[in-house]
């Protein structure tokens, strides 16, 4: 089971908040199939929130085909969003790690390193599409 | 399909004082509704005229699908919960309950109990001791235990604490999940009320500013900034709400249905106090003036 928290200052709705934290749970292979998502009176017991921000989001998931509800049972994880599988994400990071120890010890801040690190990736993201 | 609320033309007038004006809202049933709106706004008018506690002046209004308070069970589908969450304080915990179950034909004495269990409130302790979230805790206990159809909140978190206000709120979230009833919730803050409501009704000198769903509300605001200029010559499907001009500058929040499509504005998505501040700004065009509507080329 996961739990979800919201940002109010980051300026993305409630109910976008809950599908990009499901997506990002699965693509880490942190939710897999057959898990169950907290049911909608957890969620708004947790967070105060309006339980149609929950099952918005829960049908967004629906539509995707990430999730299905049970009627009765609960909202259960039907598919995996990990492309890598997670063993492959370990030398990833471990490489994403010394990187990141390198660009520090150049003298980047953290908002530069992030700056580049969005430029690069859209410079790389540019190049496959062209 | 009964609404929580459909109020026609309604309003109350004090004296020659006008409380409330022209109040013309629909609000489906299973909403939780914000009304939100400075002090002296109306607010708390509004929902005394729900409730029943006053009777408007003019116009018509119904709750939960009847006049209100016209009878023993419309009472019993309608709960008002004061400001300040109003309980007796040399009367306990039980006492009030057992109030409740004597004055409620449909009080739920189950559900009432357990709730009490639940946030930990000692039966025997009087509620003039209790603090002010959990006085606010057991005022919605015995609002919830006489099983409404439709709950009415003055200012219900105004008083407490930040945690003590997002207990309160959990735990009317919770139950409006479980049970599905209409709530209207009123705040001067919209920060309250941003993430438990889905529908918004503001109120500014005592009339309906906005009244709207709140993810519709978001998606057809935005924030446009640019170059200096005439906002007269904007396209007629952007409505300004609020602008502000600088010698160099024009920042304006508009109300559109489609994309601003001029490249010379910068646009920003709002959050819901953007919107209600803007609308509260004052520079609102009551009567826009004829424009063209800008089009793409095909």
């Amino acid at each position: 089971m996961i739990e979800f928290h919201l940002d109010s200052r980051s300026g993305v709705s409630p109910y976008q908040q809950i599908v990009q934290q499901v997506r990002h749970a699965l693509r880490l292979g942190v939710l897999e199939p057959g898990d169950q998502l907290p049911t909608v009176k957890d969620v708004v017991a947790t967070l105060a929130i309006n339980p149609n921000t929950v099952l918005k989001a829960y049908r967004e998931l629906e539509h995707s085909g990430l999730v299905a509800g049970r009627p009765g049972v609960g909202t259960f994880v039907t598919a995996s969003l990990s492309d890598a599988p997670l063993a492959a994400q370990v030398p990833l990071r471990r490489e994403l790690e010394r990187w990141l120890v390198k660009a520090r010890s150049a003298g980047l801040d953290d908002e530069s390193i992030e700056a580049l690190f969005r430029d690069s990736f859209r410079s790389a993201s540019a190049r496959d599409i062209a | 399909m009964i609404s929580a609320l459909t109020a026609t033309g309604l309003g109350k007038c004090f004296g020659r004082k006008w409380a409330l004006r022209d109040c013309t809202v629909e609000i489906e049933q299973g909403r939780v509704a914000g009304l939100v709106g400075p002090n002296g706004a109306g607010k708390s008018t509004l929902l005394n005229l729900m409730a029943g506690l006053l009777a408007p002046s003019e116009g018509s209004l119904e709750v939960a699908g009847n006049r209100p308070a016209i009878d023993e069970e419309q009472l019993g589908r309608v709960g008002f919960l004061a400001q300040d969450s109003p309980v007796y304080a040399s009367l306990t915990v039980a006492d009030h309950l057992r109030f409740g179950a004597h004055m409620n034909p449909r009080w739920d004495r189950a559900f009432a109990q357990e709730r009490v269990t639940a946030i930990d409130l000692d039966p025997k302790q009087r509620a003039g001791k209790l603090s002010g979230g959990q006085r606010a805790q057991l005022a919605l206990t015995i609002a919830l235990a006489k099983r409404p159809e439709l709950l009415l909140l003055d200012e219900p978190v105004a008083s407490l604490d930040p945690l003590a206000r997002r207990e309160f709120l959990a735990a009317l979230a919770a139950y409006v999940a479980e049970h599905g009833i209409s709530v209207v919730l009123s705040s001067h803050l919209v920060a309250d009320l941003e993430r438990v409501c889905d529908f918004l009704v503001l109120l500014s000198a005592a009339r309906v500013q906005l009244a709207e769903d709140v993810d519709t509300l978001l998606a057809r605001h935005r924030r446009i900034f640019g170059p200096r200029r005439d906002l007269d010559r904007l396209p007629s499907d952007l409505r300004v709400v609020w602008s502000s001009h600088t010698d160099k500058q024009t920042t304006a929040v508009v109300r559109t249905d489609g994309p601003v499509l001029d490249p010379a504005w910068q646009i920003e998505e709002l959050t819901l106090e953007d919107v209600v501040l803007a609308y509260m700004g004052g520079s609102a065009e009551a009567e826009p003036p004829a424009r063209p509507k800008l089009g793409v080329a095909r």
